[in-house]
């Protein structure tokens, strides 16, 4: 009997994970088939086109056959390195000046409009207000003021700042300048959410410990502000790496301002060499992985969150 | 050991006339005050007194629309909070949460460049017996433990000021009683001029060799807590530094000891040398403990004063001693408390008692209780 009873309850026991880990399961199927589906199986696909080599049967532009072609990683890498360089050297110097440009924005309304709610709730619908309208047409906009009868190359050629034959779209410049200011609200919002809970009194405690205002900053606001200011920078950088719109030259870029998303593009959709562009979109993913993760373990912010 | 290390002579701080206005009311009205160095001092008064706004002026966390600050002689009114030799214990601790508790003390030495800021630091936490958990984060203390952590990293700068903002405010009873303990024993081994701001006047009443009392931005009266309980000069200072019984009436007559004051039926006397005020309207206060409750009536004598024909409407048996409610009709309500000699309070609710003091233990007050205080009374 006493054996039976011990049976009894170890089963008991015994069933109930197992019960709890069916539910589990059951909820995040959807989660797991979706992943699959959407994220996994893609990428086996496009790992797997990388490879593929001409189909020898075929004279068709775009018709490809498995196999096993490390030559395209070596053929493509060394064709295209200067637009990865490109690409990255954007990307970064984009989230610099979005940071920058975003961190008194965010100061502003999370800590210093804290004492007139309506200012801060009006700065922030200022922040997203241009959300409303599609990125293409805020980039075209653009594209429109910076061009070549527009004023703003009017007034700087009027004081010489930029040469009677200059331009501004087609150039570096504006292709730093749209993605820029396209990633601004993404820099803004998360490092608002992090200023917004930042204590005031600890910033007095800076002050009243011999630290003055830039110290306290250094050493007290932007430490405390670091999970906003990693989050705001990873949702700059990563898209703009990719980024092939604002360098499209039916935008603000030009034949020398091309970046990788431009190639990748070009590649898969006008001279249909998939292999090619397959290979840029894995490398391209790759060295984003390889720079966020430095990143992120650099800034030392799994200690802050 | 520690205590040597950092040990050093506070310095004497100066109010001239400092006044905080904000739009539409005076926080701190005119307040002068001279703390001398190496004591303990304490303002002591009801949330919004003012009391926080003249810490945080003295701080340099506020800015006084008029008056001075003066530091060892020094004016140091417009000096920036960053380069005043002062330095806080915040109420809320405000310790940094990146930071562990080493770097935390360390800070203000390192924005200093100080040379052995890590070992300083170790001494300060040795000295508030944290050593053991330097590297560890804020969050990971416990209360008690943030409060001496934020001790440490206040005094470990040596300023010739510290300002402690209700420091102990956040801990229970038990280890707020620890910590004034060890307080005043650090204040003792580091010299320094503590200035401790509280609401609680048991606590500033234990710690403090100077207690201010506070009351809507004014300063109501400044002594030794001893001196001060005993011979409280308004109203409100009578109520918020301990309990009395207070009892308005007109002075009649006067000695050269003593002023007669008439309360309705009866009379008491105080002693001139502890009325604050000797003609017209006088308030006479008496502390509970100084009375004695009698059942019946009891004669009057030379050098007591007696009040008869009220009735105990509540008794509170506390252990140690009890407190008797006595109902005086238009005197209003008497406390009495008293020691329990006897294994039961000598009193019972419905009898008719007298009670009586030494002449030489009350006191007359420069004003009286607010009527707001008085209807209250008349309610219960």
């Amino acid at each position: 009997m006493a054996f039976a009873a011990f049976a009894d309850t170890s089963e008991k026991k015994a069933q109930e994970p197992v019960k709890k880990s069916r539910v589990a399961i059951a909820l995040l199927l959807p989660g797991i088939a979706y992943l699959t589906l959407f994220f996994l199986a893609p990428l086996v696909s496009l790992v797997l086109t990388s490879f593929m080599a001409p189909d020898p049967n075929s004279v068709d532009m775009g018709t490809y056959v498995y196999a096993f072609q490390w030559q395209n990683y070596v053929d493509t890498i060394s064709a295209n390195w200067m637009f990865y360089v490109r690409s990255f050297a954007f990307a970064i110097t984009a989230t610099v000046l979005a940071l920058v440009i975003s961190y008194p924005i965010a100061y502003f309304i999370g800590v210093y409009a804290r004492k007139w709610p309506a200012i801060q709730a009006f700065a922030l619908i200022l922040v997203i207000a241009p959300f409303f309208i599609s990125f293409l047409l805020r980039t075209l906009a653009w594209k429109q003021i910076l061009g070549d009868d527009g004023w703003v190359v009017s007034t700087l050629k009027a004081v010489s700042i930029l040469p009677p034959d200059g331009h501004l779209t087609g150039t570096a410049f504006s292709v730093i300048f749209g993605l820029t200011y396209n990633f601004i609200p993404f820099m803004v919002l998360p490092i608002y959410a992090s200023l917004e809970r930042l204590d005031i009194r600890l910033i007095e405690a800076g002050r009243d410990l011999y630290a003055s205002p830039s110290t306290t900053f250094w050493k007290v606001t932007l430490p405390l502000s670091m999970p906003g200011v990693v989050a705001g920078t990873l949702l700059t950088f990563i898209p703009a790496s990719g980024d092939f719109v604002n360098a499209s030259q039916q935008f603000l870029g030009g034949p020398s301002s091309q970046m990788v998303g431009n190639q990748i593009s070009s590649n898969f959709l006008k001279i249909l060499d998939y292999p090619t562009a397959s290979v840029l979109s894995v490398v391209l993913m790759a060295i984003i992985m390889v720079i966020v993760s430095v990143y992120v373990r650099r800034t030392g912010t799994e200690d802050l969150v | 050991m520690a205590g040597q290390v950092l040990s050093d002579t506070g310095t004497e701080l100066r109010l001239e006339s400092i006044r905080k206005e904000y739009p539409g009311f005076v926080a701190v009205d005119n307040i002068d005050l001279t703390i001398p160095a190496g004591e303990f001092f304490a303002l002591l008064g009801p949330s919004g007194c003012g009391k926080t706004t003249t810490l945080r002026m003295i701080a340099g966390l506020d800015d006084p629309t008029s008056g001075r600050i003066l530091l060892g002689g020094e004016d140091i009114t417009h000096t920036k909070a960053y380069k005043r030799p002062v330095n806080t214990v915040f109420q809320s601790y405000a310790l940094f949460p990146h930071l562990t508790i080493l770097e935390n003390v360390a800070f203000g030495l390192r924005r200093r460049k100080v040379a052995d800021a890590k070992a300083q630091a170790i001494a300060a936490l040795e000295l508030v017996q944290l050593a053991h958990v330097a590297d560890r984060r804020p969050a990971q203390l416990s209360g008690g433990q943030q409060q001496r952590v934020a001790l440490a990293r206040a005094i470990v700068n040596r300023p010739a000021l510290l300002l402690l903002d209700e420091p102990l405010g956040a801990l229970d009873l038990k280890l707020r009683r620890q910590m004034q303990m060890e307080l005043k024993k650090i204040q003792a081994d580091v010299g320094l001029t503590f200035v401790h701001v509280t609401h609680d006047q048991e606590e500033a009443m234990t710690m403090a060799d100077t207690v201010a009392v506070m009351n809507q931005g004014l300063i109501e009266q400044m002594g030794a807590p001893e001196a001060m309980y005993d011979l409280p000069r308004t109203a409100f200072v009578a109520d918020f530094l301990g309990q009395s019984n207070i009892f308005r009436g007109q002075a009649s007559s006067a000695n050269a000891s003593t002023i007669q004051v008439e309360l309705g039926g009866s009379s008491v006397r105080i002693p001139v040398a502890r009325a604050a005020k000797s003609s017209g309207d006088v308030s006479v206060g008496v502390r509970p403990e100084k009375m004695s409750i009698h059942v019946g009536k009891v004669p009057a004598s030379a050098n007591r004063n007696v009040l008869s024909g009220g009735r105990v409407f509540d008794v509170d048996f506390t252990g140690v001693s009890s407190q008797f409610s006595v109902d005086f009709g238009a005197l209003g309500n008497v406390v009495v408390f008293e020691q329990n000699l006897n294994a039961l309070p000598s009193v019972n609710i419905g009898d008719e008692v007298s009670v009586s003091w030494e002449i030489d233990r009350g006191f007359g007050l420069l004003d009286h209780r607010p009527e707001v205080v008085a209807s209250d009374e008349s309610e219960q």
